[in-house]
């Protein structure tokens, strides 16, 4: 499809990147009191336009842009998933004490463009978007983790972040260039159809070429060996911008991957066929069953050994991410929807989670398992909202984790394959139930009731409340969020 | 006289070798930097080469966006170790540990 012709379905995101300009511009000239307050405002109206838009946006017959950009359900779930995780971070954000002395503004303008990459991301069709995404997500990324200039951990975390992304997206792009070179095209399905046609000779180098360009996808979704950042990128950040990159970035990266290793690596163009091959003679699923093994294990148990909330909630986002690729490993249209069905999930128990540990950073300053001591007594509905987030990314009943996570290994117990993968990822639920409740003891076990109540913001204690909603309705009345999930499942194919 | 394919991935393949020793082993925020600078022309290269065996513009194309984005992942890069230098004073990643592990 042309140019002009594309624009018309490309509006959420023309509004994302042309509201950023007006905020710079606002940024500039309006020299008021209030001006964290107008860019916030500005940026909410942005971001609900661009819903609006989002939600009238048709299925065009043809990839937009000549073949670079795909607009299909698929893409359109993940961007929704996109605006929740982004609208809850702008809502809670004036509310954080951590940000107080550094100028917000800048702040929710780098959230913007993040945005923007991240729609990018779920709709790529093309190695050059594919690796425009990536980098313009972690720029913004790694300048909001090191947004607190006075605060010693965000410089450097914020460091470690430049440094392995810099790493992890020149790796990536040496298996884009050697994808490039046996192909001799950027468009996914131009590699795919050549790629069913190599020689058998020419299978080691496609066998580097996916491990080289996993690395790139990996970091984005914190896979295990390529999650070193993770931790201290997850402590030394602000709160809020842990809570969110733990999420949608991580969102994102599944999308991408779930989509380019699909079309390149599949023995046909159409995802939607149900379901799915790798080109013959690639080890692909075995590969994948291999890094979400040490994803789980490595994130399980180093999370038991954390005494800091943010770096023990780092490590069980990576364990999560090893619970998702579980289903990757298969790669069936059920496995696909049972990775989308988690993602969503995870974003109300992840988000309410860190939410929390924001409400217990603006009281204490710190985040150790220790000021958790009894707010069991002193913020009861805080405290049984963040039971209820712990509950559920356990995967205990009858919370939307449970249901999440049923989905997940059904999909390896109905293909009959990696039963040892299924038998590990039971085991490392159970590990992660003991770190769970660590936290759950420190908050209604370990201290008596002194009588003292403590209360956060109603901003901020309200979304907690609003978030646990989903968590537990899910848990019990799922199969509207599965059905919008399966509605979904609709990949642009050239053919269609 | 043609260069050869095989010549340029080579040379190519080498040069992306010591771009990743360099991350890996040397300590100084910048030269890191510099040793992915190195890793980032590596690739470039690569595709500049299969650009011109494949007869196809979009390799280079390619390359153009690599080099804008390299420059402005290294002005953030930059801007977040002088920073660290206000905070900390060195640029020695070997130091700047103040995360348990």
């Amino acid at each position: 499809m042309s140019n002009i012709q594309s624009l018309t379905y490309f509006l959420p995101e023309l509004i994302l990147t042309s509201s950023a300009m007006v905020i710079i511009l606002t940024d500039v000239f309006f020299r008021g009191r209030n001006r964290n307050r107008l860019i916030w405002l500005l940026s909410l109206v942005a971001l609900g336009i661009a819903a609006i838009f989002l939600l009238l946006q048709t299925t065009p017959p043809d990839a937009i842009f000549y073949g670079a950009l795909a607009v299909d359900p698929y893409s359109r779930f993940f961007k929704w998933i996109f605006l929740l995780a982004t609208v809850v971070i702008y809502v809670v954000s004036p509310y954080s004490r951590e940000l107080d002395n550094n100028p917000r503004h800048e702040y929710y303008l780098f959230m913007l463009l993040v945005v923007f990459g991240l729609f990018l991301m779920a709709s790529a069709l093309d190695l050059i978007i594919v690796y425009l995404s990536i980098e313009i997500v972690s720029i913004g990324s790694f300048v909001l983790a090191g947004f607190l200039k006075q605060e010693r951990l965000s410089n450097e975390s914020s460091l470690k972040y430049v440094i392995y992304g810099a790493l992890s997206s020149g790796v990536m792009l040496y298996g884009l260039s050697l994808l490039f070179g046996i192909a001799g095209s950027t468009n996914v399905f131009d590699i795919q159809a050549a790629l069913s046609g190599v020689p058998d000779k020419a299978h080691l180098t496609l066998a580097v070429a996916l491990l080289l360009v996993l690395t790139g996808f990996g970091y984005k979704i914190a896979m295990v060996p390529f999650h070193f950042w993770t931790p201290d990128v997850y402590q030394g950040a602000p709160t809020t911008i842990t809570a969110y990159l733990s999420v949608a970035p991580k969102a994102a990266g599944f999308a991408l991957a779930l989509r380019i290793l699909g079309i390149t690596f599949g023995s046909s163009p159409d995802m939607n066929l149900g379901e799915w091959l790798p080109v013959e003679g690639l080890p692909f699923g075995t590969l994948i069953a291999i890094f979400s093994a040490a994803t789980m294990t490595v994130g399980n148990i180093i999370a038991i050994q954390q005494s800091s909330v943010k770096r023990l909630l780092a490590y069980s986002s990576i364990a999560h991410a090893g619970y998702m690729l579980m289903a990757a490993a298969i790669l069936n249209a059920q496995a696909v929807s049972a990775i989308m069905f988690y993602l969503a999930v995870y974003l109300f128990m992840n988000l309410g989670a860190f939410l929390v540990a924001i409400f217990i950073h603006n009281r204490y300053g710190y985040d150790e398992i220790e000021e958790w001591k009894g707010l069991g007594f002193q913020a009861p509905a805080v405290a049984v909202a963040m039971g209820i987030f712990l509950f559920s990314l356990t995967g205990l009943p009858p919370t939307a984790g449970f249901v999440g996570k049923v989905y997940l290994f059904s999909v390896l117990i109905e293909a009959q394959q990696f039963w040892w993968l299924a038998v590990l990822g039971v085991l490392n639920s159970v590990v992660s139930l003991y770190y769970y409740m660590r936290i759950l003891k420190a908050m209604f076990l370990d201290s008596e009731p002194t009588g003292e109540r403590i209360s956060g913001h109603p901003a901020l204690s309200g979304t907690i409340l609003l978030l646990m909603i989903p968590v537990l309705l899910f848990g019990v009345y799922w199969s509207p969020l599965m059905n919008l999930v399966r509605s979904s499942l609709e990949f642009f194919s050239p053919g269609m | 006289m043609v260069v050869p394919l095989y010549h340029i991935l080579a040379f190519a393949g080498l040069l992306f070798t010591i771009g990743v020793v360099g991350v890996l082993f040397r300590r100084n925020a910048i030269i890191v930097f510099m040793s992915v600078e190195i890793m980032l022309n590596a690739v470039n290269l690569a595709f500049v080469a299969f650009s011109r065996y494949h007869g196809n513009v979009n390799g280079q194309v390619f390359v153009f966006f690599i080099m804008t984005l390299a420059a402005a992942e290294v002005a953030v890069g930059l801007a977040i170790i002088v920073s660290l230098f206000r905070n900390l004073r060195t640029s020695d990643i070997s130091e700047i540990r103040l995360m348990k592990h």
